[in-house]
């Protein structure tokens, strides 16, 4: 991790579904090629955050965000080019899609809606990408198979392959591993980590000792609020620091 | 007295006896159902027993040579072929027009618009045009196609007449297949930087086409069996053409049509073999449920294939 | 490789050796051209119910402007003489009495059998049942009007005849079974969905109480669907104000209002495709008869106006 460059910069982010407000004003930085850690109970505003990352948000029409976000020193909410910006960072939802179309297409839409058209190019990003999330053995007999065939757990790694397909510079996981065996999650995990020397890696986790294996720092949010930022060795040690963070990772709540 | 009837009477009886209410309400039960299940067939009974009856009297003129020769004796005799051939020419152009406007329209109202005022302006406009009275559509089609434009009484106008009443029921399909399509996929889309059209082309669209192609067949029947909006403007009962010739009908001039002449030759015309009206409603009403059945056992069949 | 300190994307993403391919010019050209058409469809709707409206309009606008036509007559006059040589008059009334009375009468034949009917389908008979009798009433629904007419004019006329003893088949009770018969499939399928959306808690809570099915189906359902079951019906009724060539043929021709329900009468549709083909273009006649269509413009807007209030009413409390 490189702590002189930002990659994320966020100031005073206010999020608001029509009258209610989700994130209440928060400010953190992200360090390039860290993996950071979010994590906090159910209804913190986590996942709505990372909306306002990648703009997915504004597919939701009562949604109104206020404040800065600046990816890369741009200021994203006067981007020009939205569709480069969602293609700089890969997300990968809780729910595992599968795209009903073949596994093949699931891993070449990405590439092929940035133009890319070269069939040896696709060929060897599609396996590229299935091999980083750990699916490739078991699908490359069966590319043309349908994307919706697949069990819950190949489904998920799909869903990463899809994310790892337009080569994002962030790498956004909202509780990934829910939907997927304990054997699958080490493997993606394993995965992240060697990811993490290529990219920037934001993890939002309900599973401490997911956080804690896998984290360089880590931000405690709770009701949209943000308790506390440090690295992550203090926030999962005996004394954090802040007696909210010490009862949330014990258990005592949430 | 007890062992009598521990060996004479079977477990479920002895745990179960009917109190006099419970015989009393699953009788009433029975009854209620009855009484709807015959209120169903009320309605479908006689109506194949009228059909029955079309087809009886139908019968000496239901032939190939019926269908594909020209009228005789001032359409007191012969066939109908100038009218079967007409029908399929302002069922295929209307629907060539309608299909496309009303499919893009529905991929509009789906897809990409937002939920403001402007929009439910469109959606009350479609839920309006669908409740217009065909009679109505007939004036609007007489001033607008046959005077304002000019395109005089002709296969032109009454198309197009057609088209504009076929256009809403064929949005309102196609935005019921679109919404079959979760809306997870699109956002898994959405979130690779795919933009709406990029997500429409390759995941909504192959996935719904066939609720979509449904939908306009469907329609197919509606513009064969519609009389008011074409008789005022273009539908004729009387035109020479050349027998045999698929192309015998040209945009500008009139033509025959299914609809109009069992019209016709039913209330105009004194004299007409007894036959020839019946067979006319039986091949109508024939083509327009095939046309009808076929698209919904295509539905089904492609229901069976789900992909998710 | 990673100590750089500078912010422009173009170096680090060069530095970390990714290929970013640029869609080209023609692409992104054709798609916005294509979203442009797709705008203009979606606008289309719009258009052309105005365009209904207006060109309607227009060719009837001139009549009110004559001295010697009057609106008042015009609605509420039973006097219909448009090609009388000496005294032209224009009264639609007796028309309007006879859309409303075949509507009326229509509707109150198609209810009980249409609801019996949803009922039947949605709670008590089996699934594959269902799938053959919901196929049947969707095919029913696409008998076309004129087939419609030709039944009533040929077969139910006869059947009238002879329980009635009427001298003339074709009349008000003709044209009203017929229109029950293609409003029925409407009634079914909108009211089989109004009871369906009820939620099964309702019927298991009734279901745990004792009752028994009807019981659950009359004290239960209907209420509870009351607001779906209400749209159906008017959207039966106005499919009813609207029809015109089944009740052109099997109505009759008496512009009068009707005093049993074996005389012949005439509707304001019906009137409209009866005198059309002979009103000379843009003549007085013509242009009283497009008025006429403004009238049932009106009539069916207001029916699928309240029509569309009550079926959001149903969504909105969900």
């Amino acid at each position: 991790m490189d702590t002189t460059v930002k990659t994320i910069n966020v100031e005073d982010l206010r999020l608001l579904y029509g009258t209610r407000e989700v994130i209440h004003g928060i400010s953190f930085d992200i360090y390039k090629n860290e993996i950071f850690g979010i994590i906090g109970p159910a209804q913190s505003g986590k996942s709505s955050l990372l909306k306002c990352l990648n703009r997915t948000i504004d597919f939701i029409p009562i949604s109104k965000v206020s404040g800065t976000i600046k990816v890369d020193n741009e200021n994203i909410a006067k981007t020009r080019d939205i569709y480069s910006l969602r293609r700089k960072i890969g997300m990968v939802a809780p729910l595992p899609v599968g795209l009903p179309i073949s596994i093949y297409e699931n891993v070449a839409f990405a590439p092929k809606c940035s133009g890319i058209t070269n069939k040896g190019d696709l060929d060897g990003l599609v396996e590229k990408c299935l091999r980083q999330a750990a699916l490739w053995d078991e699908v490359k007999d069966r590319l043309n198979n349908l994307g919706t065939a697949l069990s819950g757990g190949q489904q998920q790694r799909l869903t990463i392959a899809r994310a790892l397909s337009h080569q994002p510079e962030i790498l956004c996981l909202d509780e990934f591993s829910i939907a997927i065996d304990p054997v699958t999650t080490m493997r993606i995990e394993d995965v992240l980590k060697e990811l993490s020397s290529e990219m920037t890696i934001i993890l939002v986790t309900n599973l401490i000792y997911q956080a804690k294996r896998l984290t360089n720092r880590t931000m405690f949010m709770l009701n949209g609020d943000i308790v506390q930022i440090d690295d992550s060795e203090k926030i999962f040690s005996d004394d954090p620091g802040n007696q909210k963070t010490l009862e949330y990772v014990n258990g005592t709540f949430g | 007295m007890s062992e009598q009837v521990l060996t004479q009477t079977p477990v479920d009886k002895l745990r179960f006896t009917k109190t006099p209410m419970t015989i009393r309400n699953e009788r009433a039960q029975s009854v209620a159902k009855w009484a709807f299940c015959g209120m169903s067939l009320a309605m479908i009974v006689p109506l194949f027993l009228i059909i029955t009856y079309l087809v009886y009297h139908a019968a000496p003129s239901l032939n190939w040579e019926f269908l594909t020769t020209l009228p005789k004796n001032g359409m007191r005799d012969g066939g109908i072929w100038p009218a079967f051939l007409g029908t399929i020419y302002l069922v295929v152009i209307s629907l060539a027009i309608a299909a496309p406007i009303g499919v893009l329209a529905a991929i509009y109202l789906n897809e990409y618009a937002k939920d403001n005022w402007f929009n439910r302006v469109i959606n009350l406009a479609v839920i309006n045009l669908a409740g217009v009275p065909s009679i109505v559509h007939a004036l609007f089609g007489l001033g607008a196609f046959v005077y304002a434009a000019n395109f005089g009484y002709s296969i032109l106008s009454a198309s197009m007449t057609l088209s504009i009443m076929t256009l809403p029921v064929i949005i309102a399909s196609t935005r019921e297949a679109l919404m079959s399509v979760p809306m997870s996929f699109r956002e898994a889309c959405w979130n690779t930087g795919a933009t709406r059209w990029q997500t429409i082309q390759a995941v909504v669209l192959p996935n719904s086409i066939s609720g979509i192609l449904t939908g306009v067949i469907l329609q197919v029947s509606r513009a064969a069996g519609e009389t008011a909006p074409i008789m005022f403007t273009g539908a004729v009962f009387y035109k020479v053409i050349k027998g045999g010739d698929l192309f015998a009908y040209q945009l500008n001039e009139q033509c025959m049509a299914l609809s109009m002449h069992l019209y016709t030759v039913t209330t105009q015309v004194p004299n007409v073999k007894e036959s020839i009206p019946y067979a006319t409603a039986v091949i109508l009403l024939g083509s327009v449920l095939i046309v009808n059945a076929t698209a919904i056992a295509l539905r089904s069949w492609l229901r069976n294939r789900k992909k998710w | 490789m990673h100590n750089q300190t500078v912010m422009n994307n173009e170096t680090v993403k060069a530095g970390l050796k990714r290929t970013r391919a640029k869609r080209s010019l023609l692409s992104v050209s054709l798609e916005k051209l294509l979203e442009l058409i797709i705008r203009l469809s979606g606008i289309s709707a719009i258009l052309f119910v105005l365009a209904i409206f207006f060109f309607v309009f227009r060719e009837a606008i001139p009549i009110t402007f004559s001295e010697h036509f009057s609106i008042k007559e015009f609605l509420t006059s039973t006097a219909w003489y448009p090609t009388s040589a000496v005294n032209v008059r224009y009264g639609t009334f007796a028309l309007t009495v006879g859309s409303l009375s075949i509507t009326f009468l229509s509707v109150v034949i198609a209810l009980p059998f249409g609801i019996g009917a949803a009922i039947y389908i949605s709670e008590f008979c089996g699934a594959k049942l269902k799938e053959s009798l919901k196929i049947i009433i969707e095919l029913l629904a696409a008998i076309p009007s004129v087939v419609w007419g030709f039944i009533g004019l040929t077969v139910m006329s006869k059947v009238i005849v002879a329980v009635t003893g009427a001298p003339l088949g074709v009349n008000l009770l003709n044209g009203s079974i017929i229109l029950a018969l293609m409003s029925v499939p409407i009634i079914v399928s909108i009211g089989e969905d109004a009871l369906k959306a009820v939620p099964d808690s309702y019927r298991e809570a009734a279901l745990a109480q004792g009752a028994t099915k009807w019981q659950i189906v009359f004290r239960v359902l209907l209420p509870a669907a009351k607001n779906g079951l209400l749209a159906a019906v008017l959207l039966g009724v106005g499919r009813a104000v609207g029809e015109t060539m089944a009740v052109l043929m099997a109505t009759g021709h008496a512009v009068a209002i009707p005093t049993s329900l074996v005389d012949p009468i005439r509707t304001l549709t019906a009137n409209i495709a009866a005198e059309l083909g002979e009103a000379p273009a843009k003549s007085d006649h013509y242009r009283v008869l497009f008025l006429t269509g403004i009238l049932l413009f009106i009539i069916t807007f207001a029916i699928n106006l309240i029509a569309d209030f009550v079926i959001r009413g149903v969504k909105g409390k969900k």
